[in-house]
This record gives structure tokens, sequence and C-alpha cells, in this order.
């Protein structure tokens, strides 16, 4: 016979405002298998829950029910408070009469006959809990970041220097992402590459990291503190142990014209080459599909017809029958850190987005965006920092730059901000007037978002110091003419039309996730919003964490994110790994799913409905050890307790710990004392 | 008909629609006080025998609500409720369950706007169905007094 407890909460006037708590109390007194009831002023407070601890020895309690506010608000509150008083914890739960009753309804007798209904059901149920024990499970303390650029570089970094090991895998040939493309740096100026490349090469250099570049996550599977990672290393043609990147393959390389993407399109490189002279590692990557070795492989010529790489490379480096290498690694988290890209108008036109072919961009080549840009601008970049024009490499007098290009546009393009083109804007039009004194730098805007440590600031220096011309309103039309490129424009704030005959555009294009990223998030059972930015667990409280325990998300793929916010978010994963880290095993809800296998009947409906593959078929073995059948096993480290299985079960075998078939109905029975 | 009062069920994930409720609550939306909510981690969880029995011990309309879909916390266990409950419905509707009695919803965390106008729709429809008779009198008699 069960003894529960009811504990009926005022909150203060919160609950006691609607709800005549000594009612409830006095309603639930008489309910059947219920030892002890009664009201009290704060019943989270200090001397409320010692009311609880001594109310559970002085009468014996079985079970604990607290009618108050959410069970996400003080559930664990209460669970403490309930084993520290030696109850089982899993026999306390909450009947929630604030948010579900006092705070949505004013007539104090319906409100009050609700609250008892509430409480009456909450009670059904604990009478049929069990007591039970917290899973235990073991953390592997080595930690993946995917992705190397400045976030996850921040992530890895801080991760090892906690003491742990990181595995940190880069898809490109070197780590370094668009930060190394960036000429310099709002709001401080600073160049890009000088204060990145130390955490580059100390990245590099550490010895609790494993880097992997041109490396890719192929298979994840397993849990938090125990996953199992597949990465594939593609292959690179190059020893990376042999070679000591001399840079002789790349000097001898006859294919000299392919379009650099490091340079976004700007510059050359060779077949063989590293991206950019301060790559990490400084070791080259052989592309197969440029080669004219591998084009002639291709052909099925007899004779390979190039190998001057080969002949070149004094160490014997270079393998041209490498293949792709599989590495297995168990790591305890996962930092996803893969970044965005910008949204390549007029080249590619991603699903669902239709616009911007009158900006002329891919065709008109004095037309380009924001990060052709910082390669001009680049010390390091084609022009090595002079700020000439693609076509004719002269000087443009009269630049003009457009915001919003794809962004905040729901009709064309996509309906968010990308929230960093306000700021490089202003930076462009710096830099460009820092450069070309006497030419004219003229901005389209809708508005100017500057909100950060000193960004309006840098952006009122753009217009105020540096004489940018900003001209509110959107841009039509964008075209060659002659060796101008017009560009028709409406200025709102005057209600005009505004036609420039400018040298060049550039467009501030929306920043997108990187390809990939749904195939990515489908590896590892996270999810991702419309646009394929990945999902924070929680918009406000929980940033950095997904909706898989153990993996969590720093940088632009989860939103556009400027390199303040993308190393805040970098660290702030790296405490939450090495919190996890910080024990050696992992305290979890037992709320799994458990196999009754003297009646399952082994059909793994179960499993194919189980979205994290936590189901397994046992085999079950007579006495004379031949299989005679098999049933259904429920890894309770990777269940995470959803009850889907539950459902579909024929022969009700499976049942879901905390919220059991016989639990539930429980409840809908004690609704019928509505009568 | 005036003083009939609705006893509606409703099933929610713990995730999306308890947490939505909560919100509700917060931000005190007031709404019709004839629903009551059973808690469960997932709409995937929901056995649509849950929803016969809360009918069959009196209830005069159900609500189930979830996440939106894509946004599952358990990934998928949304569309698992939703193809079940497509099959329900009209099977609900042969056995002589007017379909308006059951209301499918997917109320996210952030939509505590939403539950109130789910829940005060749901109470609207039941009420105008009236009390739900038919089926309460095929329970046995000796569960009705328990």
């Amino acid at each position: 016979m069960s003894r529960i407890g009811v504990f009926v909460c005022q909150c203060g006037e919160n609950i006691a405002r609607t709800v005549d708590v000594e009612a409830v109390a006095e309603a639930l007194r008489d309910h059947p298998g219920v030892a002890f009831a009664t009201g009290y002023k704060y019943m989270c407070s200090d001397p409320g829950q010692a009311l609880v601890r001594e109310a559970i020895a002085e009468h014996g309690l079985t079970g604990v029910v607290i009618a108050a506010c959410s069970p996400h608000m003080h559930e664990k509150t209460f669970r403490r408070a309930v084993d520290k008083a030696g109850l089982n914890k899993f026999m306390c739960e909450m009947a929630n009469i604030r948010e579900h009753c006092s705070w949505i309804h004013e007539d104090r007798a319906d409100a009050t006959a609700k609250a008892i209904d509430i409480t009456r059901t909450i009670v059904e149920k604990v009478k049929h809990n069990q007591p039970l024990e917290s899973i235990r499970i073991p953390v592997t303390k080595r930690a993946l970041v995917i992705g190397g650029g400045i976030a996850g570089i921040q992530a890895a970094l801080d991760i090892a220097d906690g003491g742990h090991q990181v595995i940190l895998v880069e898809k490109d040939a070197s780590i370094g992402g668009h930060m190394s493309q960036l000429s310099e740096t709002f709001p401080t100026l600073d160049c890009s590459q000088c204060i990145l490349t130390p955490r580059m090469v100390e990245a590099y250099q550490h010895p609790n990291i494993t880097l992997h570049t041109w490396s890719e996550v192929e298979k994840v599977k397993g849990y938090i503190g125990n996953f199992e990672v597949t990465i594939r290393k593609k292959a690179r043609s190059v020893n990376e142990d042999l070679c000591n990147g001399c840079g002789d393959c790349q000097a001898a390389c006859p294919v000299r014209k392919i379009p650099s993407e490091f340079e976004a399109g700007l510059g050359k490189r060779t077949a063989i080459s590293v991206p950019f002279p301060q790559a990490v590692p400084n070791i080259p990557v052989l592309d197969r599909q440029n080669c004219t070795l591998f084009k002639g492989r291709r052909k099925g010529l007899a004779k390979e017809v190039c190998g001057k790489c080969k002949e070149a490379c004094l160490k014997g480096a270079i393998d041209y029958d490498a293949e792709d290498a599989f590495i297995e690694e168990e790591v305890g988290a996962i930092v996803v850190a893969t970044g965005f890209k910008l949204y390549d108008i007029g080249r590619e036109q991603p699903e669902g987005l239709k616009g911007y072919g009158e900006y002329g961009y891919g065709e008109v080549p004095d037309v380009i965006d924001g990060l052709q840009f910082e390669r001009l601008a680049s010390a390091s970049g084609p022009t090595a920092g002079a700020i000439l024009r693609p076509s004719d490499s002269t000087e443009p007098k009269t630049v003009v730059f457009v915001h919003c290009v794809g962004s905040r546009d729901p009709e064309k393009g996509i309906a968010y901000c990308s929230k960093i083109c306000c700021m490089y804007n202003a930076k462009h039009a710096m830099l460009y007037k820092h450069k070309v004194h006497d030419g004219r730098a003229v901005a389209f805007y809708m508005d100017i978002r500057a909100a950060g440590k000193g960004y309006d600031e840098f952006s009122r220096r753009a217009i105020e110091e540096d004489g940018a011309e900003y001209i509110r309103g959107r841009v039509s039309r964008i075209f060659r003419d002659g060796d101008k490129v017009k560009v028709w424009g409406y200025d709102t704030l005057n209600g005009e039309q505004v036609v420039i005959d400018a040298d060049m555009v550039v467009l501030a294009t929306a920043i997108r996730p990187q390809d990939g990223i749904r195939d990515l998030a489908q590896k590892l059972s996270i999810s991702t919003d419309e646009h394929g930015f990945i999902n924070e667990a929680h918009p406000k409280l929980r940033p950095v964490e997904t909706n898989t325990a153990g993996v969590f998300v720093a940088g632009a793929c989860q939103a556009p994110r400027d390199i303040p916010e993308s190393v805040a978010m970098a660290s702030a994963s790296a405490a939450k790994v090495m919190s996890l880290f910080s024990a050696d095993e992992l305290e979890r809800e037992p709320a799994v799913a458990l196999v009754n296998e003297s009646t399952c009947i082994g059909c793994m409906r179960c499993a194919d409905v189980c979205a994290y593959g936590a189901i397994e078929q046992r085999d079950i073995c007579a006495i004379d050890g031949h299989v005679c059948g098999h049933v259904a096993y429920v890894n309770p480290g990777v269940c995470q307790g959803c009850g889907t299985c539950q459902a579909v079960c024929l022969s009700k075998s499976v049942e879901l710990q905390t919220f059991t078939d016989e639990q539930i109905y429980s409840e809908i029975n004690a609704l019928c004392a509505w009568e | 008909m005036s003083d009939f009062e609705p006893r509606i069920t409703a099933f929610v994930c713990n995730w999306c629609t308890y947490t939505g409720a909560d919100l509700a609550g917060t931000s005190r939306l007031h709404m019709a006080s004839n629903v009551r909510i059973i808690r469960l981690p997932c709409t995937g969880r929901i056995d649509p025998l849950f929803i016969i029995k809360a009918f069959e011990r009196g209830a005069d309309g159900v609500i189930v609500s979830g996440c939106h879909p894509a946004d599952c916390h358990y990934t998928s266990g949304n569309y698992h409720a939703r193809r079940r409950f497509a099959v329900f419905h009209d099977i609900m509707a042969f056995v002589g369950v007017d379909p308006r009695r059951m209301t499918f919803s997917w109320v996210s965390a952030s939509e505590g706007a939403k539950w109130r106008d789910v829940v005060d729709e749901a109470v609207a429809n039941v009420r105008e169905l009236g009390p739900f008779e038919a089926y309460r009198a095929l329970a046995p008699e000796a569960e009705r007094q328990a």
C-alpha cells in the first residue's frame, strides 16, 4: 500500500491568489493511498524542503507529490530533498498547479478544482513509480573538433590547454578558415593573419592536438562520453611524414592557371600546391582533378604524361597511388565548427533562392564579393594589397558597396540578417579610402546594424572621418557601360533615383552554412534550421549545446557570427567539454526503455523506429547452446528515453522507465474523477 | 447546453508543448480551464490506446500536441506520432467518434500564445459538440464507479 505525501505550495501569492491551497491539501488528504497532505507558503525554501524531509521520516512516506510549479523549474530541487531524506528520488514527482493552473485562470473555484485534479493525477502516477538508480556511463576524455577555422582552432586549443587530447579535423589542406583570407579585422583594423597564424602554429605544434587536414568526418556512432568516429583522410598524394614543405613540387608543376580558392578566384595556383604561403601544415595537396598526370590516367593512356613534381621532390614524398585512408577515433565530446560560405550569386543558385542576376555578379568582372575585396586589400593577396580592379588592374576611383545582397530579403534571397556585412562594408570603405585617397566610396544600405563593442563608433568613423558616402536605399541594377560599371539605385531618404558610374562594385553577399552541413548534422544526430544552420539546444540558456548530448557548436555554422563571437562560442564549447571531462563517469536519468525478454517476440519494430540506434537484436540460446530465437535489447547508454519504441511494440514488451503504461493509464483513469 | 463544461485530456510532449504551456503560464495568458495535461517525453510515446482510454474514462475531447516537424527533441518521434494519428483519426471517425473531438497540433516551447489558442479552440469545438455520452456508456459499470 502506497503512503504518499502531498505538499501543496502557495508560492507566495502566485498559487494562493487563485487556488485555495488548503482546499487542495484537504481534498487529497482523503484520497486513497495518501498518508499526509499539507500546504505551505514556499515549498522550495529551506524550511519547505525540511518539511518534506521530516514528513518522509515521520509518516514513512513511500512517494512524494509536490503540487507547485513546473517540473522544469524545481523537479531537481525536490528530488534532491527527497534523496536526502533517504527516499529514492524517482519516487518524487511534481504536479504543475502554477504555470498550468493558477497563472492562467481567474476563477478561484475553477482553478482550485483543476488544481485538485492535477494533483490527484500525479498522485496516481506516483503510486506506480519504481525506485530507480541513475545510470552511470564512462567518459572518454578526448574531444573531436570538426572544422579548423578560428572557432575550431580556439576550441581545440582551449581543450588541449586543459590537458585533454583533441582531434582537429579540417576538410581543406590547411587550417585557418575564412579568417586567414581576411585583410584586416573590424573594429580594430589589426591584421587578420598577424593574429591568426600564431594560433594556427600553436594548434599544429600543441602536444595534445592531433591535426588531420584534407580530412572529413565519415561516420559517427555512439553517444555522449563514448563516440566512435571514422575520419576519412582524403588522398593527398603527398606523404605528410616525408614532405618538408620546400615548395619544389609547386615550382615544377606545369599546370599553373587554376583559379585559387584561397584568393577567391582572383589569383592562380598550380595543380600541386599549398593554399597559401602561411598554410598549416605547410604540406601541399595534389589536385587530381586538374593534374595532367591524372587527366592522362583518366583517359586511359598507357604512359604517365607528367611526373614533374615527383622528379622535383628530393624527399620522395610524392605518391601518385595514395588512396583515401580511414582512421578510427574514440572521443567523449564533439565540437562542430564548420563555419560559413558566401552566397555565391550568379554562379550557383541554391534551392529556393532566386535572385540577383541583375547585379551582374559572375558576368561583370569588376563586380566582386566581400571576400574578393578582402583578398585585394590583403598584403598577401594577388595585388599585394593594392586596390586594383580585376578587369584591367587599374585603380578604381569610384567603388560602390552594396549591403544586404541576399540577406533580409525573403522574396528573392534569405530572410535572416547576415550580421557581419554592415561592419565589413564600413571596414572596406575605410581600407579603400586609406589606399586611394582621392577615391569615392559609396555604400547602399538598408539599416546600419553595428551592435557590438566599438562597432557603431567604427561605422561612424567610416562616414565621418574617412568620408564614405552612405545612401539609404537599394540597388536595382548593375551593368557594364564601357569601362564603367553602372549602378542604378534609389535613395529612399531623398526620394530620388541615383545613378553612379562606378569603377568597381563590392557586393555584401549573404552568409550561408557550409556545403554538406546537413549530411554532417545527420551523422551527428543534430538538427539544422531551414537554412542549414545548426540548431542550438536553447536559444538563450544553452547556446553552444545541441540537442544531442555531448555535441557542441561554435562559430558561424550555428548562425552568422563575427570573429569575437565565434571565439567566445568556441571557448564556451570548450568549457562545456571540460566540465563533461571533469568526472570519470556521467550520471544520467534512468528514463530509458527496458525490454521484457520473456514476452518480446523479436519483431524488431522498436529498432526500426529508434532514432538513436539504441536497440539491437540479441540471441536467445537454448540449453544446448543453439540459437532458438531473438529478442530486442535496449542499450541504456544510447537510449534517450523518447518512448517511441513502446508505442509501436506489438507485444507490449518494452517499457519506458518513468513513463510506463501503468503510470500513464493511472493518470488517465484519475481524470475520470471529473464525474 | 450552456452549463456543459467539456472535459479535455491533453497528451503533450515534455520538450515543446509542455514547455510552451509553461510559457503561457509565465506570460499569464488566460485560457479555458477545461484541459488536463498528461506529460509524456515525446508524442512518439503516445499509444492510440491512451486516447481511447481517455474517451472511455469520460473525456469529451482530446488534444495531442508536440514539437513542430523537424524540431523533435528526439529527432523523429513527432513524425511517428503524426503518421499514427493520421490513421487513428480515420478509425475513430469510423467507430463513430466525431474527429472534431480530437485536436492535433504542433506547439513549440516558444509558442505560449499558440497553446492558449489551441486550448480555447478545442474547448469551443467540444462545447459545440456537447458531452460525449455514446462511448462512455460502453465502459464497464465497475470501472465507471472506480
